[in-house]
C-alpha cells in the first residue's frame, strides 16, 4: 500500500484520530496523530491484515523549541520551495513502522500537548520492542510513556541529571567530582 | 548432631530412605560489564535456579557518548568520523547510511560510480564484519582455530580498506555527495582475487565450525526465537532471517544499485534443529558472506563497464540541507540502521535520530535467556552478534 491508501484506511477506521496528512512533496510522508488515539491507531496499525505494520523500527523525541527554518534562496523566476510543516508542540514523538509482509513504511507523528511535562501513552502493549526505545527516549529527551512497565534510565547514569537532547540542556560541569570542563 | 550426622545414624539404624531437607536458593550471578563473552562493556544480571535461568536483566550505556547531541552540534561532515564509531565493525555501512539520508534530506546527487563503489564496501564490510561473527562465536563456545582462521581473511580485507582510504577500522570514506577518492589502480583486480580465494577458505570455516559436532550440539535448539518473537522485538537483518521472515532492505525496498545485481537472501530453515536457534542465526551469517562475494564481482563487473574513472564525488558549494526531514534504513551486517535527519536549512542538522539494530536486538534478552541452561547464555548473547558501541551510541 501507498501512503495514500494507508492514510485512507486509518481515516476511515479511526474517525478524527488523524490530525494532519503531509503527503508529497515532503521526502517522507507522515500521518500526524492525535495523542488520545495513538494507541487506537497503534494497534490498528499492527493487527489490520492489509496494513500489517510488524516492526516498531524507532522512537524519536523531538523537541521543536530553536526551530528556525532557513529557506535556500530560490533565483528569479523559480519556484520558491515548500516550506516544512511548522511545529505545533515544542515536544514531539515520531514513530517510524515497517511491515515486512506487505513491503511497506510509515511514519507517525504525536505532539505532546504539556510543554512543562511532556508525555505520551506506552506502546509496550502492542509493541515490546517499544519498551527499550521509548526508555531511551525518557532518557535523553525527558518524556514520560504512562503506564510503561519500568520507565528509568537505560543509556545515561541512574543519576544523571537532565534530558541531554532537550535544546536548553546545561552541561554539567562536574560528575561525581570530576571536572567536565 | 548435624543433619549429616543424624542421616548417618539413621541408616546405619537399618532405616532405608531418608529425605534430607535441602533449602534450595536463586542464585544471581553478575556478568560482565568486563567479561569475554559479553562482546564490548554488556552487563546482564542473571538469576539461576540450580543451572536453570530464571531472569536476565541487561544494562547497558556503559560507553555512551550521545552520538544524537554530537550530531547536532557540529555540521554534516564533522560528523561524519561519529559515524565510523557507533558500529565499529562496520564503519563503511554507518558511513554510507549517514551519508545517504543527508543525500536524500538534502536532494544531492550522487555520480553512479560512487554508488557502486559503496555498494562494494558495503559488502567488503559485511564479509569483514561476518568474519568477526564467525571467529568470535567460536570463541565464546571454546573453538579456538575458526578465529585465527577468520581473522586471516579479515586481514585481506582490512589491507584493502587501507589501501582505499588508508584506514583500517575508521574509514570515513563515503562522503556526502559520493566516496572521498577513487579506487586506486588494480584495486578492482585484487578484489576480483580476494573474491576467488574467499569462496575457496569459506569451506574451510565450513568444516572447522559448521559442521563440527560439539558446535553443533552447543547451538541447536537453543535460544530459539520465533517470527513472531523476532517481529515483536524489533530483530532487522540476519537475526531476523534467521527466524525464518525473509525481508532485506536491500532486497525489498532497494537502495543504491541493489536492484540492478541479483543476489539471494538467505533464511533460517531448521536445518540442524528449530528454525530460529542460535545454529540458524549462525548459518545465515555464513551463507550471506558468500552473497557478497557474488555481488561483489557483479559491482566490479559493472563498474569497469558503465562508469568513467575519477568521478566519484559531487562537489558542492556548501553543505546547508533544505528544511525538511529523511529516513534512510539501511542493511547493515546486524539489521537495520536508520538514520533520521531532521534540516532546518543550516549546515547543522537541527536533529539527527541513529537506530542502531543491535539496541534492538538486544532488547529480546530478558524474554529469551529464562528458561535457558547458564552455559548458553554465552551461546545465545553471541549468537545474536551485537555491537555495544552501537547499543551505547
Amino acid at each position: 500500500m501507498n501512503f495514500d491508501e494507508i492514510a485512507d484506511r486509518i481515516e476511515e477506521l479511526h474517525q478524527g484520530a488523524v490530525q494532519a496528512r503531509v503527503g508529497e512533496p515532503a521526502k517522507d510522508p507522515y500521518l500526524r496523530i492525535s495523542s488520545e488515539s495513538l494507541v487506537e491507531v497503534m494497534r490498528t496499525l499492527h493487527a489490520d491484515r492489509d496494513l500489517a505494520f510488524e516492526l516498531l523500527i524507532s522512537v524519536t523525541g523531538m523537541d521543536w523549541s530553536t526551530w528556525t527554518p532557513k529557506m535556500p534562496r530560490v533565483k528569479k523566476g523559480d519556484e520558491p520551495l515548500p516550506e516544512p510543516e511548522s511545529p505545533v508542540s515544542r515536544y514531539e514523538v515520531v514513530y517510524h513502522l515497517l511491515s515486512v509482509s506487505q513491503n511497506h513504511r510509515l511514519v507517525i507523528k504525536v505532539a505532546c500537548a504539556d510543554d512543562e511535562r511532556p508525555a505520551q501513552p506506552t506502546l509496550t502493549g502492542i509493541y515490546p520492542a517499544a519498551d527499550w526505545l521509548e526508555r531511551e527516549t525518557w532518557d535523553l529527551m525527558g518524556i514520560d510513556f504512562q503506564g510503561h512497565p519500568d520507565l528509568r534510565r537505560i543509556l545515561c547514569a541512574e543519576d544523571w541529571v537532565g534530558h541531554p537532547l532537550r535544546k536548553d540542556y546545561e552541561f554539567p560541569t562536574e560528575y561525581h567530582g570530576i571536572s567536565a570542563e | 548432631m548435624s543433619q549429616l550426622q543424624e542421616m548417618e545414624k539413621r541408616l546405619a539404624d537399618g532405616q532405608r530412605e531418608y529425605v534430607l531437607d535441602v533449602k534450595t536458593q536463586d542464585m544471581e550471578i553478575n556478568m560482565g560489564p568486563q567479561h569475554p563473552a559479553t562482546h564490548g562493556v554488556l552487563r546482564v544480571v542473571l538469576t539461576a535456579d540450580g543451572e536453570v535461568l530464571t531472569s536476565a536483566t541487561p544494562y547497558v550505556g556503559y560507553i555512551h557518548r550521545c552520538a544524537e547531541k554530537i550530531g547536532e552540534s557540529v555540521d554534516y561532515k564533522m560528523f561524519l568520523p561519529y559515524t565510523d564509531r557507533y558500529d565499529y565493525l562496520a564503519a563503511m555501512n554507518n558511513n554510507v547510511g549517514y551519508c545517504l539520508a543527508v543525500e536524500k534530506a538534502g536532494g544531492i546527487e550522487v555520480p553512479p560510480r560512487a554508488t557502486w563503489l559503496r555498494m562494494i564496501i558495503c559488502e567488503l564490510n559485511r564479509i569483514g564484519s561476518h568474519l568477526i561473527a564467525f571467529g568470535t562465536y567460536g570463541l565464546d563456545l571454546g573453538a579456538f582455530t575458526p578465529f585465527l582462521y577468520g581473522f586471516r581473511e579479515r586481514e585481506w580485507v582490512m589491507s584493502l580498506f587501507e589501501k582505499l582510504c588508508g584506514a583500517r577500522l575508521t574509514y570515513s570514506y563515503a562522503y556526502p555527495g559520493g566516496v572521498i577518492n577513487d579506487a586506486p589502480e588494480g584495486w578492482l583486480d585484487e578484489l576480483l582475487r580476494f573474491c576467488d580465494v574467499f569462496d575457496k577458505k569459506y569451506q574451510e570455516y565450513d568444516a572447522l565450525l559448521t559442521r563440527n559436532k560439539i558446535f553443533i550440539e552447543r547451538t541447536r535448539n537453543v535460544g530459539i526465537v520465533t517470527k513472531d518473537q523476532a517481529l515483536r522485538y524489533g530483530w532487522t537483518g540476519p537475526s531476523l532471517r534467521a527466524s525464518g521472515v525473509r525481508f532485506d532492505v536491500r532486497e525489498s525496498q532497494p537502495y543504491l544499485f541493489y536492484d540492478q545485481i541479483s543476489f539471494d537472501v538467505p533464511i533460517g530453515r531448521g536445518e540442524m534443529g528449530t528454525t530460529g536457534d542460535c545454529w540458524d542465526r549462525y548459518y545465515v551469517r555464513m551463507l550471506e558472506m558468500l552473497q557478497c562475494t557474488r555481488m561483489l564481482r557483479q559491482c566490479v563487473e559493472r563498474i569497469q563497464a558503465d562508469t568513467t574513472p575519477g568521478e566519484f564525488l559531487t562537489k558542492l558549494k556548501n553543505y546547508r540541507i533544505t528544511p525538511g526531514e529523511a529516513y534512510v534504513g539501511i542493511d547493515n551486517p546486524r539489521g537495520e540502521l536508520g538514520h533520521y535527519v531532521v534540516a532546518d536549512g543550516k549546515d547543522v542538522a537541527y536533529r539527527i535520530k541513529i537506530r542502531g539494530p543491535s539496541f534492538c536486538n538486544l532488547s529480546i534478552l530478558p524474554e529469551i535467556l529464562p528458561g535457558a541452561m547458564l552455559a548458553d547464555a554465552v551461546a545465545i548473547i553471541g549468537s545474536m552478534d551485537i555491537v555495544l558501541g552501537e547499543v551505547d551510541r
